[in-house]
């Protein structure tokens, strides 16, 4: 019990002195997991309005196939994209591996499942009458998009985090395509479990209670924005 | 709807553009930067010994960044037959011969060794204290069988070079591995690197064979002990092996070597010979530079 006491106060210690360690990987995570948060953004987003919107031969199939894949286990898409930027790999001229860059792909490809499908759930959500009210008025189809978009954007918003949520938590990929490298991909989540197999749990509390933070802060600013 | 299609292409360009700004920022954009990738051992990086060495080799090639990642031997050596490192840091000398007789290494470099130990609770209770890796390993399988609860040992069961010595001291115990050791219920297979494999065995009281560097670091954190640790079958010796670089055009055979000539020169034996001496009491690795590989 001590131990988890002791190592609770230093880990508070850490945090007050911006220990410099602690900072770079939090700065470091941040920086990782925010990249394939917005490619995953740029690409599901627009994706997903395609899905909603286009009725084709499918559809349900595929929308069935997006929501299995909320549950991607993160050791496959390490095991896939090792496979795919390992220097023998079709990518292997890139020589991503081991570098943040593969983390990001590796990241985004990880939680783009979660953010069309629930891009999609977002526009769902909408009445339909908002649809035939931009179109009757005499919106373009993309204008009708947007302006449904614009409704569902508190949805949308909550899509982004969770997708967010998924990559600055996850260590099946940061490990696997990281390689856990010190001062270059070592992140929040594999610098805690190497650090607690090395008995050193005050440095792992204190970034647990980073990464608990960071949630925080973020749900914290999405209420607000649900407030307005 | 040509609108929509517009917009789609802008993204994808935005999105393309940032991919390949970010790759080049982070694979050494900068001018003149370069990597050298090691793949090493658990029982190397969990030691500490490394970040040390590569402060050191970096002031001397300030354009060079050295990046560890660290594995078991058998994932190590395979990272280099794929050519995703520029180097091998390993303990497990048949299967670095064969890595260098299938064409990957280009020669291996021995550097340092220490001993394996097989660890144990204090109690004992297979009463192996003081005897040899063989009859230890036996008494152990026979205890074990005897009393599952009570005799435990706890295997690294990653194809790393410790676990692959664990394999071959079984066998000369003359155990029959698959039949009599390997799924028998005193039997734990962590599939872990070998710190997480001490605080397993600590945790449930096991016997497990550690590199002794590992074990020191970790001596004041945990309750085992060292119960077995002289005898020629518990040596341990690392090497370094360059990738070859007429297999693999992308190594960084230029840096692995200056790195090969860096750790085997007097500077670099001192840093290995001296670390852990303030911190553990004793060395946790003698350099083995320029000296005949020990056999006993």
């Amino acid at each position: 019990m001590s131990e988890i006491i002791n190592g609770m106060i230093q880990a508070v210690e850490l945090i007050i002195t911006l220990d410099p360690e602690l900072l770079a990987i939090t700065l470091r995570t941040l920086e990782i997991s925010i990249s394939s948060t917005l490619i995953a953004v740029f690409i599901s987003i627009p994706l997903g309005g395609l899905i909603y919107f286009k009725t084709f031969r499918g559809k349900r199939s595929v929308i069935n196939l997006i929501q299995t894949l909320y549950s991607l286990p993160t050791v496959l898409v390490g095991l896939l994209v090792f496979l795919l930027i390992s220097n023998e790999g079709p990518l292997g001229s890139l020589q991503l591996l081991f570098t943040p860059a593969g983390m990001i792909l590796g990241q985004t490809l990880l939680i783009l499942p979660i953010i069309i499908g629930f891009t999609i759930t977002a526009l769902s959500s909408v009445k339909g009458e908002i649809k035939d009210l931009a179109l009757s008025l005499g919106a373009s189809e993309f204008q009708t998009v947007l302006s449904i978009m614009k409704e569902a954007k508190y949805a949308l918003y909550a899509a982004v985090i969770l997708g967010f949520g998924r990559a600055i938590s996850e260590v099946g990929v940061a490990l696997m395509i990281g390689g856990n490298i010190r001062n270059f991909t070592r992140v929040i989540t594999t610098t805690m479990s190497l650090e607690t197999a090395k008995g050193n749990l005050e440095l792992s509390i204190a970034l647990g209670i980073i990464l608990l933070a960071i949630a925080l802060i973020i749900n914290l600013a999405l209420n607000q924005f649900q407030e307005k | 709807m040509e609108r929509n299609t517009k917009i789609m292409v802008a993204l994808a360009v935005i999105i393309i553009a940032v991919i390949a700004v970010g790759a080049y920022a982070y694979t050494g954009g900068m001018v003149g930067q370069q990597t050298l990738k090691i793949s090493t051992t658990t029982s190397l990086e969990d030691t500490g010994l490394l970040p040390v060495l590569e402060a050191t080799y970096e002031k001397k090639y300030p354009n060079v960044d050295v990046q560890f990642i660290a594995a078991g031997t058998g994932q190590a050596l395979e990272y280099g037959k794929k050519g995703d490192v520029d180097l091998v840091m390993v303990h497990s000398k048949k299967q670095e011969e064969q890595f260098i007789s299938e064409g990957y290494g280009t020669q291996r470099y021995v550097f340092a060794y220490n001993y394996f130990y097989i660890v144990g609770p204090a109690s004992d209770p297979a009463n192996i204290n003081g005897t040899n890796a063989t009859t230890a390993f036996t008494d152990i399988r026979v205890a074990g069988t005897a009393n599952p609860t009570t005799v435990q040992f706890v295997s690294r069961g990653d194809n790393s070079g410790t676990h692959n010595r664990e394999l071959a001291l079984w066998n000369s115990s003359g155990a029959d591995y698959n039949t009599s050791v390997r799924n028998q219920s005193w039997y734990i297979e962590s599939g872990k690197g070998m710190g997480d494999t001490l605080n397993i065995a600590n945790e449930k009281n096991a016997y497990t064979l550690s590199d002794s560097g590992t074990y020191l670091a970790y001596e004041g954190k945990i309750n085992l002990v060292p119960l077995v640790t002289q005898g020629k079958d518990l040596l341990n010796i690392y090497s370094m092996i360059p990738v070859n670089p007429q297999k693999f055009s992308n190594v960084n055979n230029e840096a692995a070597m200056n790195w090969v000539d860096f750790v085997l020169s007097p500077e670099g034996q001192t840093i290995i010979g001296e670390y852990g001496k303030d911190k553990y009491g004793q060395p946790l690795f003698y350099p083995l530079a320029g000296q005949p590989e020990p056999t006993g």
